[in-house]
């Protein structure tokens, strides 16, 4: 596994250790991001360590309160020389500049797969938890994925080279003009927004098509997945708070039994024991379903790319179409015929031919636009080449990368099943000894 | 269940060597045989002078007493050489918590259900097969077939002729809530196992253990000439009315250890209550944290479909989620068959020592009465006098049974429980020891899996 090869990081990837918490395991998953990756990261330490509440004017002068997160950037050991480490240089922003930030590198580079913020309002909750941005634990899962989304994109071989991503970590003030100024609104194609089959492909690159179905059937499982175990965790949640009540009505009964009362009384105080560990157990399974929302989100991202592509095998294709359909004109011109209907064809023939000069004029703007449709696919189809060999490798790393994070994921999960189970163990094999004192 | 064991009856020589040992558990059971012997004795006949004492007596000493004292007492011989009384000696070794083969002469099954049909109703008869080597039986092996009704007449009797004598309750009369039909077979065997249940605790039990009725109940062929045999009937119909009628004034003086023990019975009556309501929510829970789980495995199946170097460590996961889901079910019936009726017989007991309190407290009522109308007659003193007698040492009779058999109750009470909620906690124990072997099997195979691909 990779995690032995890291070197860099402070928390030690551990392997062959099953009381490996889910935060190392995280944390191999950034030794990873560092190794894969590029310059950025391996000069500087990127973190968003803390949030907390503004209130202040919104866009349509209202109070509001919102949730504003530190980002710190600490030079790498490396780049310091030895004494004490230099104070890391920090700035505030809300989300909805990691959004604006997110929609750029979107636009900017459309043939990557751009990593996903954390979802904006809490879904898939159990019961107990809260759906209430406001919430502490809300806010802390959402600090916690802001950190990955700047991690993902800073070790992205692509991404990192950004200015743009440099000055948000970097620039406080003056970064929200300065991405704008790029124009990278313009470029916004309301075509992609929308999700009808109107753009049909006539011959679709088949491994793109392929890649949508997986990225739907992925989204769909998923979500599924997710909502079974937010389901799983209500119901295991009521099982351990009941034994609580166990606790309760041992203590009464101990009271009125004289051989009895001891054993009944300890055993109940394990009840309360095991009822209070399912908090625990529950928050790190969150952390859990936080690495599959990670990749639920990235189905969608998958899904814009797929999009794109089509959008620009579209144009290709109608570009191509056009140039077609402009040559037949041309050749109908030389020759005479008709094969084309147009109605000054029609007319010139049912109420007498142009002169010479039209026609001659007519044909040489015709090679003009000819001219200018074969330049035009020529430039489609370097675009389209070109996009499609960038959005493969892409894709590629891609699914590389989900491999390794959800095959993690998935040795994490198991983990953490390992670790309440070894806590029953231990519950109740107490509370077994107090019943035998009984 | 304590169906067909070979019973071996160890020579009497040897019993009482044995008897110096452990006494502290067994003080009631000793002290029961003497009182059992006495009790036998007393029922129509005149009383031996002076035995209340010893029979409230509970001291480390009084087993040693029972060889000797025995003698003095009983019309009937030395040694009591009944089989009960050796029985109660050799309970001195048992493991509390064993049945051990050697102290029962009476093993008693309920089995095979079988349905009846007729024009008017449908009813269950059950095989009561019981095997024995006590003397008093003609055989050895006898097999009848029974209805819940005839446990019912059973119980009624037993209560009837020992009224303060707490008789193990029977599974209830009518279908619980929740449940659809009266025969379905989850139903019926829950209702086998109690009335076996039933028939060995009275088979335990010191006194009504020899009851009549309860040979009867075991041996006859045809229950129905014994069931209408109700001589004394009227006469006890008469008296629980005047035993009514006494009641509404109420007991003058109750004596203080009845009223601890009247205490304790409405607050265990409470707790035994709420914990058997815990135990059925914790059921109910598990069982719908047992459906959302199913649906675990199947998804990681689903998506394993999708995937290639995936594939096989969520088919993994889907495998565990489906072993784990096993191993729920388990946990669940366990807890169902064990606990449950644990304590739901115990539920039902404290109606029972409710009851054995109430009529208690009547017999007492009635002493009372006659006691105060002696007082405030001057003519037929006599008479008087000799009812009044009678009811005083009725009155003790019944106050010390109850005493002694409370005790004996006490501690069956708290065995039984105890075994229940060890076994119970045992199996939790097991269930989460499955379920960490089937995840760490699972991570041995991707740790395993993952460093073969690196290299």
């Amino acid at each position: 596994m990779i995690m032995a090869d890291s070197g860099s990081s402070e928390e030690a990837a551990v392997i062959g250790n099953t009381d490996i918490t889910s935060t190392e395991s995280e944390n191999n998953i950034i030794n990873t991001m560092v190794e894969r990756g590029t310059s950025l990261l391996k000069k500087m330490e990127i973190s968003v360590a803390e949030a907390e509440k503004r209130t202040g004017k919104n866009t349509v002068n209202m109070q509001e309160t919102y949730t504003v997160y530190l980002i710190e950037i600490r030079q790498a050991e490396s780049a310091t020389e030895g004494g004490t480490p230099a104070a890391p240089d920090t700035l505030w922003r809300r989300y909805s500049e990691f959004e604006l930030l997110r929609t750029y590198l979107l636009v900017t580079y459309p043939y990557i797969i751009i990593p996903p913020l954390p979802e904006k309002r809490a879904e898939f909750v159990w019961h107990k938890l809260s759906a209430d941005n406001l919430d502490p634990d809300f806010v802390e899962r959402r600090r916690v994925g802001l950190e990955n989304f700047l991690l993902r994109v800073a070790s992205h071989p692509v991404l990192s080279n950004d200015n743009i991503f440099f000055h948000f970590l970097t620039e406080e003030k003056g970064w929200r003009e300065a991405v704008l100024d790029t124009g990278f609104q313009d470029k916004v194609d309301s075509r992609l927004k929308s999700l009808s089959a109107m753009l049909r492909v006539k011959s679709p690159d088949r491994r793109f098509t392929a890649l949508k179905q997986y990225s739907d059937e992925l989204n769909a499982v998923v979500s599924q997945l997710l909502r079974v175990r937010a389901r799983v965790a209500d119901r295991l949640y009521g099982v351990y708070k009941v034994h609580g009540n166990y606790g309760r009505v041992f203590s009464e009964w101990s009271a009125i039994e004289k051989e009895m009362g001891d054993g009944l009384q300890s055993a109940g105080h394990h009840m309360d024991t095991y009822a209070a560990s399912i908090d625990d157990i529950l928050e790190e399974e969150e952390h859990y379903a936080d690495q599959l929302k990670e990749y639920l989100f990235y189905t969608d991202a998958v899904r814009s790319v797929c999009r794109k592509h089509e959008l620009m095998q579209y144009e290709l294709e109608m570009a191509s179409q056009d140039l077609a359909y402009k040559k037949q004109q041309k050749e109908e011109l030389v020759t005479g015929t008709v094969r084309i209907f147009s109605l000054k064809g029609m007319t010139s023939k049912l109420f007498g031919s142009e002169s010479q000069e039209q026609r001659e004029s007519r044909l040489s703007a015709l090679e003009q636009s000819i001219e200018e449709g074969i330049e035009a696919v020529m430039e489609k189809n370097t675009e389209c080449r070109d996009f499609v060999r960038a959005a493969w490798e892409d894709i590629e790393r891609f699914k590389e990368q989900k491999d390794k994070d959800l095959r993690e994921a998935l040795i994490s999960y198991a983990i953490m099943q390992i670790s309440m189970c070894k806590k029953g163990i231990q519950v109740w094999s107490n509370a077994k000894e107090c019943f035998n004192k009984m | 269940m304590c169906a067909c064991g070979t019973f071996i009856l160890t020579a009497p020589g040897g019993s009482a060597a044995r008897l110096g040992g452990r006494v502290d558990r067994v003080r009631s059971v000793g002290s029961a045989s003497v009182w059992a012997e006495k009790f036998l004795v007393m029922s129509g006949h005149t009383v031996p002078a002076d035995i209340s004492g010893h029979m409230l007596d509970l001291d480390e000493d009084e087993d040693l007493e029972v060889f000797s004292k025995n003698t003095s007492l009983t019309d009937e011989g030395p040694v009591p050489n009944s089989p009960s009384s050796m029985v109660n000696q050799y309970r001195l070794e048992d493991d509390e918590e064993q049945q051990d083969a050697n102290a029962k002469d009476l093993f008693i099954s309920v089995e095979d259900p079988e349905s009846h049909i007729t024009a008017i109703e449908t009813y269950i008869m059950y095989r009561v097969a019981t095997k024995t080597t006590r003397s008093d039986f003609d055989s050895s092996e006898f097999e009848v077939r029974r209805r819940y009704q005839d446990f019912l007449w059973l119980r009624s009797k037993l209560e009837e002729s020992h009224p303060t004598l707490i008789v193990h309750p029977l599974p209830e009369k009518f279908v619980m809530k929740g449940m659809v039909e009266r025969f379905n077979d989850d139903f019926i065997e829950t209702r086998r196992k109690a009335l076996q249940r039933f028939l060995s605790r009275i088979s335990e039990h010191p006194v009504l253990s020899h009851s009549q009725h309860f040979k009867v109940f075991l041996t006859a062929q045809d229950l129905a000439p014994h069931k209408k045999q109700g001589s004394g009937f009227l006469s006890r119909m008469g008296e629980t009315m005047r035993a009514v009628a006494n009641s509404v004034r109420g007991v003058k003086n109750r004596p203080e250890e009845f009223d601890v023990l009247q205490e304790y019975v409405e607050n265990f009556s409470n707790k035994i209550s709420s914990v058997d309501k815990v135990t059925q929510r914790i059921i109910k829970e598990q069982r719908e944290y047992l459906d959302e789980l199913r649906q675990y495995s199947s998804t990681y199946s689903q998506w394993a479909e999708s995937e290639e170097n995936l594939s096989e460590p969520l088919k993994g996961v889907a495998s565990c989620a489906e072993r784990c889901c096993n191993e729920t079910e388990e946990q669940i019936q366990h807890l169902s068959e064990v606990l449950v009726p644990a304590l739901h017989e115990y539920v039902l007991c404290t109606e029972t020592l409710k009851a054995v309190m109430r009529r208690r407290d009547n017999i007492q009522a009635e002493f009372e009465v006659k006691s105060d109308t002696l007082a405030s007659r001057k003519s037929d003193l006599d008479a008087l006098q000799d009812e009044v007698d009678e009811l005083a040492e009725r009155m003790e009779k019944s106050n010390s049974a109850l005493q002694l058999d409370w005790s004996r109750w006490r501690n069956t009470m708290r065995a039984d429980l105890k075994a229940a909620f060890v076994s119970s906690a045992e199996k939790n124990v097991e269930y989460y020891e499955k379920c960490l072997a089937v995840w760490e099997s699972f991570l041995v195979s991707q740790r395993g899996e993952s460093i073969s691909q690196r290299d």
